[in-house]
């Protein structure tokens, strides 16, 4: 998270004026043309005739099941995610053993794959000419353009972000308390409820802000390993291609809304978190 | 004293513990390997001196936590991957290379390379840019822009995707004005870059600022007071001070722009041999049933992006402690 600060900064040296204005100026202009105009273009497009089409695209049956799926994707996805990212910080930011570098690296495995080939992988594996293939032919289980295949692919792209978080921050905080705990006779999951917890809360919020962000709206993995068939394997980011394709804009374009507004509100929570966070601003050096 | 019955009766004898010690013993004397092994696994160290078992561990859990760690990346991370190489394996040396190197596919490596590496110079450029005006500047606004910063790293990327091919279209927003130019922007490599820059710009950003916050400014009243203009002193202290830091950024939006997939297939058109990018050449491969032609250029961006993250790492380390806020 982020540990600048971010208030007043009264600098002895600094630029003139019109450099000032200019760079701004010129920051403002680069992030307006490639952060406002599509965010405004999303909107815009979704409502290009107006409210009625707008709501009326959400009553679609097919559009109500890739919620559905989608939400079930990242209900199952981020829970599971949450535990590991947990287990995992406390094994690395907790203990020393040789190894220790190499299974963070790997941990961070996931974000570092193309969406593509994560998909892929796991058509490999379970698909009808995979490695286990037949062992699921046999038993009438179908994995890969299936509900299964799905919250498999989310789960793998959306492994590291929780403990991205956690790693660093429960190796800064150290493990005196930790350690003070157990010397005055906690249990292992007294300490960890009761001392670990309360200080990781807000990166751990933190991180399942980003992993419900990233698993809600996974496109190339989701891709590869759905069938696209609608109203069956179909995400909402799915969908949105569906009615892209079909030029239903203003269908296309309201479901992305729908999503576009996951994202702002993820913006906002995680911007809050980090203010809440970040040291008091205003202190002068 | 010793733990055990030493009187040896028939039934004492038989229960007289002896495969432990001898195993501990083993353990203790020979192969260091063996012995640092069990030491990571039990938590417990086997000193020679005074024969008995050390506690090394004072928290509870390792076991726990790294084992339940180490099942599930086995389970959902190392086991599939694995499944990339060996359905490769099947393959002979020549198929692989001729799937590797067909033309359609060198192709998409230099749109996909080359496009990549120019977005990551733009997102270089500006990304220290706004990081600059948010650390060191005030202005209106300043707190939504600094959240909004992060957009392309929470925004879907199929929304993305649809959002940009729309507004650069010929009917588009923006795309209309460069019609008129006579500079086609959707369905071209120009396209392609405009969406990569898009997907990295938060990389840059967020690695530069934490530095460009924590910076003394000690250093630069000196130079200031040593007769140092602004620009010879940003060129000439700040920049190298940030230097760590822009590579890390740029090596992060390179990497995510490498892979990415949603932003990027709708604003290319997908021509083969000229905007197609290659993680939709794997998607093809993949829709025609060449499982074994998708593997092996799936190897092939895999390495990359080894050597990416092995370079990501590397960089980070080298900054210290200025890690990537994202």
């Amino acid at each position: 998270m982020n540990t600048w600060k971010i208030g007043h900064r009264r600098r002895p040296v600094s630029e003139a004026p019109w450099i000032r204005r200019l760079l701004i100026g010129a920051a403002l202009a680069f992030l307006g043309f490639f952060l406002v105009v599509p965010l405004a273009s999303v909107f815009a497009h979704a409502l290009a005739k107006g409210f009625g089409p707008y709501f009326a695209s959400f009553r679609d049956p097919f559009t109500l099941s890739a919620i559905k799926l989608t939400l079930l994707a990242a209900g199952i996805a981020v829970p599971l995610n949450c535990v590991f990212g947990v287990a995992a910080a406390w094994a690395i930011a907790k203990f020393d053993f040789p190894g220790k570098q190499m299974l963070g690296a790997l941990i961070d495995l996931p974000f570092s794959v193309s969406p593509v080939i994560s998909g892929l992988i796991y058509v490999l594996l379970f698909g009808a000419q995979g490695m286990l293939g037949p062992w699921l032919a046999s038993h009438g289980l179908r994995v890969i353009f299936a509900v299964p295949g799905i919250v498999l692919a989310t789960i793998f792209v959306t492994v590291p972000f929780v403990a991205r978080e956690l790693i660093p921050l429960m190796q800064a905080q150290g493990r005196s308390e930790e350690e003070a705990a157990i010397v005055l006779g906690a249990s292992g999951w007294k300490t960890f409820w009761r001392v670990t917890l309360p200080n990781i809360r807000w990166g751990l919020l933190y991180g399942v802000i980003l992993c419900n962000a990233r698993a809600m709206g996974e496109f190339g993995a989701v891709s590869v390993v759905s069938g696209h068939i609608r109203g069956l394997t179909n995400t909402l980011p799915l969908h949105i291609e569906i009615l892209y394709n079909e030029y239903n804009m203003v269908g296309a374009f309201a479901v992305a809304s729908l999503l576009t507004l996951l994202a702002l509100v993820t913006l906002a929570l995680k911007s809050w978190i980090e203010w809440r966070n970040a040291p008091v601003s205003g202190a002068e050096t | 004293m010793r733990g055990y019955p030493t009187n040896l009766s028939s039934t004492n004898w038989l229960k007289k513990p002896r495969i432990k010690p001898l195993i501990h013993h083993f353990i203790a004397y020979n192969n260091y390997y063996i012995n640092r092994i069990y030491t990571i696994i039990s938590g417990r160290g086997l000193r020679i001196n005074k024969g008995g078992v050390v506690r090394r561990r004072v928290l509870p859990g390792f076991r726990l936590t790294l084992g339940f760690t180490m099942l599930y990346m086995s389970l959902l991370v190392l086991i599939p991957l694995m499944g990339v190489f060996v359905k490769s394996s099947e393959l002979t040396w020549d198929q692989v290379w001729s799937t590797v190197m067909a033309p359609r596919v060198m192709a998409s490596y230099r749109l996909s390379f080359g496009a990549s590496f120019l977005a990551a110079w733009v997102n270089l450029v500006f990304g220290l840019l706004v990081a600059w005006v948010l650390v060191r500047y005030e202005f209106a606004g300043k707190r939504l822009v600094d959240a909004l910063v992060d957009l392309p790293f929470a925004l879907p990327t199929a929304v993305a995707g649809i959002a940009l091919t729309s507004i650069y279209s010929e009917t588009g927003w923006i795309g209309q004005w460069l019609a008129l130019l006579g500079v086609q922007v959707a369905f071209t490599p120009l396209g392609v870059w405009l969406a990569l820059t898009f997907i990295g710009l938060p990389f840059v950003v967020r690695s530069v600022q934490p530095v460009l916050g924590d910076l003394d400014s000690e250093l630069e009243e000196a130079a200031a007071s040593l007769g140092s203009s602004r620009w010879q002193t940003f060129r000439r202290i700040i920049l190298p001070v940030l230097c760590p830091s822009l590579l890390t950024g740029f090596a992060l939006a390179f990497a995510r722009a490498l892979g990415e997939y949603g932003s990027v297939v709708f604003i290319s058109g997908n021509m083969p041999m000229r905007t197609e990018i290659t993680p939709l050449v794997i998607m093809t491969k993949l829709e025609q049933f060449d499982y074994a032609g998708a593997t092996a250029l799936a190897g092939v961006m895999l390495v990359a992006s080894f050597l990416m993250l092995l370079t990501i790492n590397f960089l980070q380390a080298w900054g210290g402690r200025y890690q990537t806020a994202a």
